[in-house]
């Protein structure tokens, strides 16, 4: 392996600079943003899970003074296309409003528009809508009979996909086996609900004939999408991409709320806004996640070595496709785990229910699929009586095999697994961690320690599109940044997208700092207006260190070169005899021949005659970056090189259950991490720790129940737990770096991390604390109520 | 329904204002007098992100009129630092220690752990996590944060020393 | 999430606050700290037409201890009870609940009169006045009553307060004998939350280690707290050993008719008062014998 390389200010612990506009309070969010005249929505929500609307009378409503409109999903239909779906799926329509038909309890059925907000909601209880009530279902297994009501009737059945891709020899490989077994694994519908519900103002300027808007937006082509959906140019679309979003984690695509935004502004010709109440966000803003139910085999030997893997996953995605089914196509990427198994079958079934539709949650249904296969290997490890970090060094892909290719197609770029759970167990002392354990059960209380080791795929490419979708020829996910360099020396940095705390500016400045080595303070990195911005497709699946700054350095080494060549033609001298630093360029052996940062900048401003022939004025460079091994359609076989980088993770929790409460406690928690080269240390710490909060919300606490009558009964905060300081405990992270030989800084991602493996540690926890009592669970959340039940079954 | 008035002082400035009785307070703050620091996460009272300071206590805005803040004094996050624009300790630590990522519920977190280090200028982990205890943060799993409050206090302690 | 319109009141006295409801002949309604009324009211589930403010009420505020019994005004915020000495050497208890209501942010506005009259079947304040007996004392237009905590709760967010009645002070008996301890026990899911079930405990202890005198309530599982007296007889006169309060605890089943939720299911929440209400009690006497640790 080569030498680590050495950088002045990557890995380096630096302030981010974002974070003083936010400890001011002059972060701008979108409900920050005020204009004259703005106009307010309240959602009209259909009260059943299925109903057919019969009639909508607005009159009392727009009776209301301060009321300027009320618009029905009729007439929204009639104006606008559909919004797209990730799936072939033509007879399923998705619109912002329910369209004659509302599909789940909290459906949007009408938007008032009103001075204030608070007239809005006044009116909102005035519309009167004449429904009639309609069968419905809301168990997954149930919408597969094919007796049960169908959503979406058009669609002729509740599947919207349902396919299997079998990779190697699987039946081969379970008809050799010492030994197999089968299980089943449940992930309830949570999500990553961030505090700030999704907000957007739209504001239709008829001078320009431009539609700006300022969303709290995370969505890949989102003025693409606006501008199909309302039959206008992309050119008249002006996402303003400078505002700050309040917490996303994949989720915040708002594409529906825009459009119904977008519309109004253009037909009242007033600034409309809509920022999403808790209620209409929780039950209507269709951001809940996966939702899923795992029956898994597995294909092993006396010494628990994996040899092939079958997974059947259910999603319940909910009323609409969108980009939700594409959560069963990632986890393709890393379909094995970090683990050696030489075979699989994935058969993946989205099912529609009368309930909110899912949106893209951090790790884009791999925090699951991990869960399911950590179970698996945690059921291995009790049945052979081999411990369940033997069992996992026994299955570990090794160092120096990667680069590794899983029977899926992805090959997995570097990593030292070993290194990592061996460096983890030190810093945690495993064995004291038993002690403790144990003396916990000595005390009377129910202890366990939980192990999981698992990926996170990164630098996020789109190909289960086209696996899950023929007719989506998309083999690019590229991302871009353009750098310019002003007269002055001032270098300015863009980005095409917004940010919700990734802390892309900081990424783009050190990067970019890195390269040309200037001071990262003196680099302004700003989000470009959509209108002007390059190329890009928003900070998913864990991409943007990967990509922005790979776009970022590739910009900048332009700029480098171009500051080299003016340099080498004022010195008339070859490019090799310079040497470039700080900005400055001297004539190698003698550094009094030096031209300074200004003095080539000015060059190239402003004399031209100076410049080399030919080249062009100024000092500006682009770079838009394919996704490294990216680029092409899934192969027949249905392989398919996803995700180009792997950081692995391995977690460490110890918990104990109350007996008699079920009340579960985290006393410890350790995860050794390695996502290649650490840009940000700081920022790398807060997505961890972050994530692994996440995970033990998902673990613990938080469930989108819905009842027999296919009411959401959590549809507030009161309801949906998301824990608190309390619930969290200190993480000890352990550190190690594999670069990947894929990126430029040997960077991997880090946006999901801790997300990913924190559900299957807890889960590991609950499961080995039962195991004194031969009891076990694999259904998450593990609420205290579950608990208890168990303990008392 | 009738118009109140509503004389209240934020951050040192008075502000006098003729409102419905049904607007919050942090709707108050926010659009009347275009004090956008505090933010609105749930309007229920669950998440914390609209906590501001009520004559010396911290409160959440958004479970109070502004008719009854009438006549009381409050300090929201822009009225943390000084006039000249530099920033408090626990600001500053906040920075230092990277103790949020969006940003959304940081003026919430702010306003509590700025209360915490008046109340105790040394204040123990589990105090810590009780002081923000009713903060709901989703970026950070909070360890930032205790580490932020913690920077804080000993930065306090080492001017006061 | 807007409140509907209603028209503001500040009261600067209890008549003017006795009055005002008078006039909104059922449509007024009383604000104190506004912390379970304005979530109501954001949601639209509460919508008075007129708001009557009692914040400003000096009459409605402080804490007064006497050698028998502790007088909280209505209006007295759940932070300065909770912070308040006084309180907490002679009714540890009620400090020890008042820990567990809501947040440090939620106990600077919300009142002990509020967390009463609002009778959430979780609220710890409730449970406390019900296991002390405490008394509630209203006045209205038609002049002042004392009401017994034990015909205070009618059913879940329902108590016997008669429309124009303003809560004034809640006294809350102080118990003398010297061996006295207290227990205190809930399960919420998250730290803040409301309790899936609580149960609190009162005990004083003889000379001769004998249980002399003994409150049990229960909280969250049942509409409104309940005291559990058959489980007090079956400990009075008791050395109260693990066996006895395992006996004793095991009568409580049958005593409760928990409710279910989203939350926690009806049996849920009886086997849990059951393990909960042992705790309570095994700490009070601990505490009364001086061997809490
Ligand atoms: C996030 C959060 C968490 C919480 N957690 C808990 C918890 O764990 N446990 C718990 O018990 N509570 C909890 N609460 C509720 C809190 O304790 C409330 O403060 C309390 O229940 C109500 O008191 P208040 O003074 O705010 O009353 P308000 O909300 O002002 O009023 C409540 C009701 O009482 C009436 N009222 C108030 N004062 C009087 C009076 N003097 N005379 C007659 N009627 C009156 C009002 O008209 C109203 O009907 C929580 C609240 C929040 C927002
Ligand atoms: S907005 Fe006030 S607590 Fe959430
Ligand atoms: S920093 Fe995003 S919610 Fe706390």
């Amino acid at each position: 392996m080569s030498a680590p390389q050495q950088f002045k200010y990557i890995t380096k612990k630096r302030r981010v600079r974002e974070d003083r506009r936010f400890v001011t309070g002059k972060g701008r969010f979108a409900a920050d943003f005020k204009f004259p005249g703005m106009l307010h929505i309240a959602m009209v929500a259909s009260p059943f899970a299925c109903a057919k609307i019969n009639s909508i009378d607005s009159s009392p409503a727009l009776e209301l003074p301060g009321v300027h409109y009320v618009l029905t999903g009729v007439e929204l239909a009639a104006n606008i296309n559909p919004l797209l779906s990730g799936l072939d799926l033509p007879d399923v329509k998705r619109l912002p409003l329910a369209n004659g038909r509302a599909r789940y309890a909290g459906e949007w059925v009408a938007a008032v528009v009103a001075d204030t907000r608070h007239i809005a909601e006044d009116a909102a209880e005035l519309v009167a809508i004449d429904y009639e009530m309609l069968d419905f279902v809301i168990d997954p297994e149930e919408a597969l009979q094919d007796t049960a009501p169908v959503v979406h009737p058009e669609n002729g059945s509740n599947i919207f996909f349902d396919k299997t891709w079998t990779w190697g020899d699987v039946e081969g490989d379970f008809a050799k086996a010492e030994h197999t077994l089968a299980l089943q694994a449940k992930w309830s519908r949570s999500s990553t609900v961030p505090i700030e519900t999704f907000a957007v103002t739209a504001s239709w300027d008829e001078g320009r004939e431009m539609l700006d808007i300022w969303a709290s937006i995370q969505m890949p082509k989102y003025p693409e999408q606006i501008a199909r959906a309302l039959q206008i140019p992309v050119t008249s679309v002006n996402v303003h991409f400078d505002v700050d979003v309040g917490g996303s984690y994949g989720l915040k695509r708002g594409i529906r709320q825009t459009v119904i935004v977008a519309y109004l502004t253009k037909k009242l010709q007033r600034p409309v806004r809509f920022i999403e109440d808790r209620l209409e966000n929780m039950a209507g803003g269709e951001m809940h996640g996966p939702d899923r139910v795992f029956d898994m085999e597995v294909a092993y030997d006396e010494q628990g070595i994996m040899e092939s893997l079958k997974i059947t996953a259910t999603d319940d995605c909910g009323c609409y496709p969108g980009r939700a089914p594409l959560q069963l196509g990632k986890p393709v990427s890393a379909i094995v785990g970090p683990y050696r198994i030489k075979s699989a079958r994935y058969h993946a079934r989205s099912v529609s229910t009368n309930k909110t539709s899912q949106e893209a949650v951090r790790g884009f249904g791999q925090a699951p699929t991990n869960f399911a296969i950590e179970t698996v290997v945690d059921r291995i490890a009790s049945t052979l009586n081999i411990s369940r970090e033997e069992v996992r060094r026994r299955n570990l892909i090794r160092s120096e095999e990667f680069p590794w290719r899983i029977p899926s197609g992805s090959e997995y770029d570097s990593g030292d697994y070993h290194a990592v759970l061996d460096k983890l167990m030190r810093a945690a002392d495993w064995d004291k961690l038993i002690e403790k354990r144990n003396s916990f059960r000595n005390d009377g209380k129910l202890a366990g320690l939980g192990l999981s080791t698992c990926l996170e795929p990164s630098g996020g490419n789109s190909s289960f599109e086209p696996l899950f979708n023929p007719k989506n020829d998309t083999t690019t996910w590229m991302e871009s940044c353009l750098i310019k360099v002003d007269m002055l020396g001032g270098i300015c940095a863009m980005m095409g997208t917004s940010s919700s705390g990734q802390g892309h500016e900081t990424l783009l400045a050190v990067s970019i700092a890195e390269v040309l080595e200037r001071d990262p303070d003196s680099i302004r990195a700003i989000h470009s207006e959509s209108v002007g911005a390059l190329p890009s497709n928003s900070p998913v699946g864990s991409r943007m260190a990967i990509m922005l700054g790979g776009a970022a350095a590739g910009a900048a080494k332009k700029i480098k070169n171009q500051v080299i060549a003016i340099a080498a033609h004022n010195f008339q001298l070859p490019e090799d005899r310079l040497v470039y630093e700080g900005g400055d360029v001297y004539v190698k052996g003698d550094t009094e021949r030096c031209l300074r940062w200004e003095q080539l900048v000015d060059i190239a401003h402003r004399q031209y005659h100076n410049m080399p022939i030919g080249s062009e004025p100024g000092l500006q460079a682009q770079h838009t970056w394919e996704v490294p091994t990216g680029g092409a359609m899934p192969k027949e076989d249905g392989t398919v090189q996803m995700y180009p980088c792997y950081a692995f993770e391995a977690h460490i929790p110890l918990i104990t259950i109350d007996p008699g409460t079920g009340q579960v406690q985290i006393h410890d928690y350790y995860i050794g991490h390695d996502c290649g080269t650490v840009i940000n240390p700081d920022i790398v710490r807060g997505m961890t720790f972050g994530g692994i909060a996440h995970g033990i919300g998902a673990a613990l606490y938080e469930k989108f129940q819905y009842d027999e009558s296919g009411q959401l009964q959590a549809g507030t905060f009161m309801d949906y737990l998301l824990p608190s300081a309390h619930e969290i405990p200190a993480v000890e992270m352990i550190k190690h770096h594999t670069p990947s030989p894929l990126t430029e800084f040997g960077q991997k991602g880090s946006g999901e991390s801790g997300y990913l493996g924190a559900p299957a540690a807890i889960a590991s926890a609950v499961n080995d604390a039962l195991a004194p009592l031969g009891k076990s669970i694999a259904t998450l959340p593990m609420r205290v109520r579950d608990l208890e039940e168990l303990l008392n079954s | 329904m009738s118009k109140n008035s509503v004389h209240i002082t934020v951050n040192g400035t008075a502000y006098k204002r003729e409102i419905e009785p049904r607007l919050t307070l942090v709707d108050f703050l926010r659009d009347e007098l275009d004090l956008t620091g505090t933010h609105v996460g749930c309007e229920h009272g669950v998440c914390g992100a609209c906590s501001v300071i009520m004559d010396g206590r911290p409160v959440r805005s958004c479970l109070i009129y502004a008719v009854m803040a009438d006549g009381h004094d409050f300090v929201t996050v822009e009225g943390l630092g000084s006039k000249d624009g530099s920033l408090s300790p626990i600001q500053d630590a906040f920075w230092e220690n990277h103790a949020m990522q969006c940003g959304y519920c940081t003026p919430g977190m702010l306003i509590a752990c700025h209360h915490l280090l008046e109340e105790n200028p040394d204040p123990t982990e589990e105090e810590i996590r009780e002081a923000i205890g009713g903060n709901l943060c989703r970026c950070t799993g909070y360890q930032q944060i205790v580490e932020a409050v913690k920077i804080a206090a000993q930065k306090i302690h080492g001017v006061n020393l | 999430m807007k409140a509907a319109s209603f028209d503001y009141i500040r009261a600067k006295s209890i008549d003017e606050v006795c009055s005002a409801l008078n006039q909104g002949d059922g449509e007024a309604q009383i604000i104190a700290g506004g912390q379970t009324l304005i979530p109501l009211m954001a949601m639209r589930m509460s919508r008075p037409q007129t708001l009557v403010d009692i914040n400003d009420i000096e009459e409605l505020r402080g804490i007064e201890v006497a050698e028998k019994v502790a007088m909280i005004k209505a209006g007295t915020r759940q932070a300065d009870v909770l912070s308040s000495i006084e309180i907490r050497n002679n009714l540890p208890i009620l400090s020890e609940a008042l820990g567990h209501v809501g947040h440090t942010q939620t106990r600077n506005r919300g009142t002990i009169g509020g967390s009463l009259v609002a009778a959430d079947p979780s609220s710890e304040i409730c449970l406390i006045a019900q296991l002390l007996d405490a008394t509630m004392i209203a006045k209205s237009t038609a002049g002042t009553r004392s009401i017994p905590a034990n015909q205070f709760f009618d059913s879940a967010m329902v108590t016997s307060l008669k429309d124009g009645e303003c809560l004034m002070e809640i006294d809350f008996p102080i118990w003398n004998q010297k061996r006295t301890g207290f227990g205190f026990h809930e399960t919420s899911i998250r730290d803040s939350d409301y309790a899936l079930a609580a149960a609190s405990a009162q005990i004083a202890i003889g000379g001769n280690n004998k249980c002399e005198r003994v409150h049990l309530a229960v909280g969250g599982a049942t509409p409104s707290p309940l005291r559990l007296n058959e489980v007090e007889t079956a400990l009075i006169g008791s050395v109260l050993d693990d066996s006895v309060i395992d006996d004793a605890v095991s009568l409580i089943p049958n005593l409760l008719e928990p409710q279910s939720d989203v939350h926690a299911s009806a049996e849920y929440r009886r086997r849990v008062t059951c393990v909960l209400a042992a705790r309570a009690i095994r700490d009070a006497r601990d505490r009364a014998q001086g061997k809490f640790s």
